[in-house]
């Protein structure tokens, strides 16, 4: 190999900066960061578990849109025996009342824009 | 060379066997966890409690109550109120889910020399038909706008809507809106119970199916004080839909499109 010192060299330099966010998170601690989210009013009781909730909540969601626009389903009883109206206005924000320290908070870390308030109206916003 | 190839295709073949055999357990540890969450939520929707329902809904309009109440426009206000319609005040861009049109508008296409003056004078609220057999329906590529199969209403889906305006193309009554811009900022006062729309789609009257399922009548029926806006079930001869349409003599919005629109006028 032709200067095989200076391109060993080069992949090295390449290798250690390519990796070097990860070299970063480590040495600052970066991956214990927690998103801290308001508390729901009626605390940890909701349409289903809450562990459920962080990871599925979109597919509900997507599946309550459904059941009401399609199907004129409009209640349902959630996992706690209560009947909830299947209603992202209202259901939802009822409990997580500020959706600034709950829905966007986390949705802002993980960098992901749901496009509901297009068109959803957050009910805080509009009353006075 | 050809010993390479065996070994190979050896080792090929053991590590295809050992993915396919890892691969469903894996999906089926996650489906069994899905399932378990999914039997202890036990979801069972409510049925419509305290809805209005019907066969068939249907709308009839009494034309000579609404022309004496004159320049009235409490069905329009409440409507476009209720819904978040928005008002750019400027026609090209114009949002409407029910307005008045005239005589020759509205029903011109029955009209004849020597029809009566007042009748041809007459200005009368239109909205969407509701249709039996509706165009934008057929025309709507994404199934965004569907008939409502229990009730018959026209309704559309505006998750899915594209914005395509084939169904404005395809409604013969202009009932249909295009918002060609976000039509948040030009909403008066936002209701928080019902959404507005986002730029690029189409919107249209929907019988109220929200308030339907309240219990409610339609806004534009309750608003109207002359009682001219009347709304029942047309599969019920006793409704007073039916009533008004066997008494009166009643004419429907352009009939040779063959849509079966279920806006009846009393003239």
């Amino acid at each position: 190999m032709y200067n095989g010192g200076k391109v060993l060299i080069g992949i090295l330099v390449f290798l250690v900066l390519i990796s070097s966010p990860l070299w970063y998170n480590m040495a600052m601690d970066g991956s214990d960061y927690q998103i801290e989210l308001e508390k729901a009013v009626r605390g940890d009781d909701c349409v289903r578990d809450s562990a459920w909730m962080k990871a599925n909540h979109m597919d509900l969601l997507n599946e309550w849109r459904d059941q009401v626009v399609r199907n004129d389903e409009r209640f349902e009883i959630g996992s706690d025996g209560v009947q909830y109206e299947r209603s992202l206005s209202f259901t939802c924000l009822s409990c997580h009342e500020n959706k600034d320290k709950f829905c966007d908070r986390c949705h802002d870390y993980l960098g992901v824009e749901p496009y509901c308030w297009e068109c959803h109206i957050v009910p805080k916003e509009v009353q006075p | 060379m050809s010993v390479e190839r065996r070994k190979f295709l050896k080792m090929a073949g053991l590590t295809a066997l050992g993915l396919a055999g890892g691969a469903p357990a894996k999906v089926l540890g996650q489906d069994n966890a899905f399932a378990d969450t999914a039997a202890e939520a036990v979801v069972k929707p409510i049925e419509r409690s305290g809805a209005l329902t019907a066969k068939r809904w249907a709308m009839v309009i009494d034309v000579r109550k609404c022309q004496e109440a004159g320049e009235c426009t409490k069905c329009f206000d409440a409507c476009h109120l209720t819904h978040n319609v928005p008002d750019f005040d400027n026609p090209k861009d114009e949002v409407k889910w029910i307005w008045k049109e005239s005589f020759e508008h509205a029903l011109g296409d029955q009209d004849h020399e020597y029809l009566n003056d007042a009748v041809k004078h007459a200005h009368m609220p239109v909205l969407c038909n509701h249709c039996d057999d509706p165009a934008c329906v057929k025309v709507c590529p994404t199934g965004a706008t569907f008939k409502r199969e229990e009730d018959g209403l026209v309704m559309i889906d505006w998750h899915r809507c594209i914005g395509c305006r084939y169904c404005m193309a395809a409604c013969p009554y202009g009932s249909r809106s295009f918002n060609w811009r976000d039509p948040r900022p030009f909403i008066e006062d936002i209701q928080p119970d019902f959404p507005t729309r986002s730029r690029g789609v189409v919107e249209k009257c929907t019988f109220c199916d929200e308030r339907l399922a309240r219990g409610q009548l339609p806004a534009c029926v309750e608003a109207c004080e002359a009682g001219a806006l009347v709304f029942g079930d047309l599969e019920d001869p006793e409704s007073e839909v039916r009533k008004l349409l066997a008494e009166r003599f009643s004419m429907r919005r352009k009939p040779g499109s063959g849509t079966q629109p279920e806006v009846y006028y009393l003239l």
